[in-house]
Parts: C-alpha cells; sequence; structure tokens
C-alpha cells in the first residue's frame, strides 16, 4: 500500500472514531432510556419498524464500525502476528464487508 | 549514603545469563561508577560502553533493574533502594557483547527519517532571522536536546512490535527540523515519516516521554508529525 493510502487509513480510522464516540453515547443513552420500564420484542419493533431517523443513525453507526474496526485490526496483526502485504489487506477487506453485511442485515431487519 | 549498607548486589546480563558480584557502596554513586567497578577490580572481560560520564554523549544508556535510563546519571540511591541492581543491555537492539549494543540501525532509522538538516543558503548569503517566540521555534526547541542514547528506542513496544518503525527519537529529530524555518526538504521529510513504519504507529503509549533522561517529549513531536502528515495527505502533498 502507498504512503498515502496508508496515512488515509489512519485519518479514517481516527474520523469513525469520532462518528462512533458519539454514537455509542447516543445508543447507550438510547438504551438506558428506552427500557427503564422494561421493553418487549413486540414494542421494540414498534418503535423502529418504519423510522427513518433510526435506521439512518444506526446505518451511520454500523458504517464507522465497518470502517474503524478493521483498520485497528490491521494493526493488531500486523503487531502480534507479523502479518503484512497484500493477502492481510485483502482479508481485511473481506473483514469489513463482512461487518457491513451481518450489521446493516440487523439494521434492516428490524426496519422493515 | 543511608542506612548501613556496605554492599551492593549486582546482577549483569552476560549474554543469555546473569553473572552476579558484590561491589562497596559508595557515597553519590552512580550506576555506571557501580558497572566501571566491576570491569576494574572484578573482572576485566566485562564489556560496557561509555565515553563523557555528565549526560552530554548518551553512549551509556543501559537497562537499571528493569527499566532503560542514563547510567552515569543514574544515582544507586534512585534505583537500588534494596542494595540489589540488575543490568543489562538496552531492549530493541543487538547486542554487541554484555552491556553493549549495536547502534547501527538506530541511527539509520534517523538518516531514514530524513534527520539530516538540508539548507539553501551559501557562505555568502545573510544569517536566517528566526524570532525565538515563533510556534516553530518553541516546537523545535522542546525537542531540540536530544543526546541520542536510545532510551526512549529502548522503552518503546511498537518497536519491539514493529522492528520496521522509525522510534520515537528519529521522529523527534524529524520534527524538530520540520519546525526549523531554514530547513528545505519537508516534502521528502514528511514522506520519510509516513506510512506505517512512521509516525501514525505510535500508540502513545508514551513510554519514551516517561523515560526521556531529558525530560523531553517525543510522544509530542510524534503527534505533531501525524498532524503534519495527515493535513498533506488531505491536500494531496504526500
Amino acid at each position: 500500500m502507498s504512503l498515502r493510502g496508508e496515512t488515509r487509513l489512519w485519518i479514517a480510522q481516527r474520523a469513525s472514531a469520532a462518528v462512533l464516540a458519539l454514537c455509542v453515547l447516543v445508543h447507550l443513552a438510547t438504551i438506558i432510556y428506552a427500557v427503564r420500564g422494561g421493553l418487549t420484542g413486540a414494542e421494540i419493533l414498534e418503535r423502529t419498524r418504519g423510522n427513518a431517523t433510526w435506521l439512518a443513525f444506526y446505518s451511520v453507526f454500523v458504517l464507522a464500525v465497518t470502517v474503524h474496526a478493521p483498520i485497528g485490526l490491521r494493526t493488531v496483526v500486523t503487531e502480534w502476528l507479523g502479518w503484512r502485504g497484500r493477502s492481510r489487506d485483502l482479508t481485511l477487506l473481506g473483514f469489513a464487508m463482512l461487518l457491513a453485511w451481518l450489521g446493516m442485515r440487523a439494521v434492516l431487519g428490524v426496519f422493515a | 549514603m543511608t542506612g548501613t549498607l556496605k554492599v551492593l548486589t549486582v546482577s549483569i546480563r552476560r549474554g543469555k545469563s546473569w553473572q552476579a558480584f558484590e561491589v562497596p557502596r559508595r557515597e553519590s554513586q552512580t550506576v555506571l561508577d557501580v558497572v566501571t567497578f566491576v570491569q576494574r577490580h572484578l573482572d576485566p572481560t566485562l564489556a560496557y560502553r561509555y565515553a563523557c560520564r555528565v549526560g552530554m554523549c548518551g553512549s551509556c544508556a543501559m537497562t537499571v533493574n528493569g527499566a532503560p535510563r542514563w547510567t552515569c546519571r543514574t544515582h544507586v540511591d534512585k534505583v537500588a533502594k534494596d542494595g540489589c541492581l540488575e543490568i543489562a543491555p538496552l531492549r530493541n537492539l543487538p547486542v554487541i557483547r554484555d552491556l553493549v549494543t549495536d547502534m547501527v540501525e538506530f541511527f539509520d532509522k534517523w538518516a531514514r527519517a530524513r534527520g539530516q538538516f538540508r539548507g539553501e543558503r551559501k557562505r555568502g548569503d545573510d544569517f536566517a532571522r528566526v524570532a525565538p517566540d515563533s510556534e516553530k521555534r518553541k516546537y523545535a526547541e522542546a525537542g531540540i536536546e536530544c543526546i541520542g542514547c536510545g532510551v526512549c528506542y529502548s522503552a518503546c513496544d511498537v518497536v519491539a512490535w514493529n522492528p520496521d518503525y522509525l522510534g520515537p527519537a528519529a521522529l523527534n529529530r524529524a520534527w524538530t527540523l520540520l519546525n526549523d524555518e531554514r530547513d528545505s526538504g519537508q516534502a521528502a521529510r514528511l514522506r520519510a515519516v509516513a506510512g506505517d513504519a512512521g509516525c501514525h504507529a505510535c500508540h502513545t503509549h508514551m513510554s519514551c516521554t516517561e523515560r526521556c533522561p531529558k525530560a523531553l517529549s517525543p510522544t509530542a513531536g510524534i503527534a505533531g508529525l501525524k498532524r503534519a502528515v495527515a493535513a498533506a495527505a488531505l491536500k494531496g502533498e504526500l
């Protein structure tokens, strides 16, 4: 990977961390607020189904995780396993796609 | 000297094993004094390195009771309160013999980080005028007293995990030059300190800053390099 590419990965990870910091706070606050009196599955679905704001927020959340986690993992496997080069980057690209697929599947599952 | 302790128990790393010595305890004794006593009076085959003995040359750094230190300015009082000293070569560097490490890779990384000053002015040109209170001059001032002892490099976990990483000293040097208004090699320097082996590999553990005997903060300099490299990348100048 080029120097510019490696630097952009770093920028992407920091930027996604900033998004995640906000998303995690909102996510935790929502959970704590929403379940104060207890919630059934049906009540959760009643609130999430067709809710565009909820869909937009959690889509951003999933996208930020998709960017953030594989870049961090790239450093971890380099430093701890000595794994470098194209095979590492392609594997982590696959991991990013898996995260995006699983995450969006979950988001759409409770939206639709 | 405190208490009634008369003898120090000293273990010195020699290859794969430790060798024990008993060294007389003296007032205002430094760790380098202890090693020198061992070499001069107990075992003349012990190899170690020093030059100035006053904290200027950066050649006597060793691992003392688990931490990298400059031995000429480290008093035994400070590090061996129980009268025991364990002295080993610096971590993250190949050992030549006993306490002597090979510093070639360490200084090669300074060169790789573009640690050389590149000026454009000629002999006949006027002096460069750098305002002492300018931001860049202050940044350079904060990191310029490095003596190249290798303590920060030895303390750095990222160097241990990623042998290509340039390390705190080389990056600190690059940072001081990046803030030198007279230097003309900045674009090449930014490229040299970018990437997986460069400033962005730093995890900000701050072991370098914790251990630097000159109380410098390579971590702050590396953070400055991260910002400068990221800005250059965003502008398409990298």
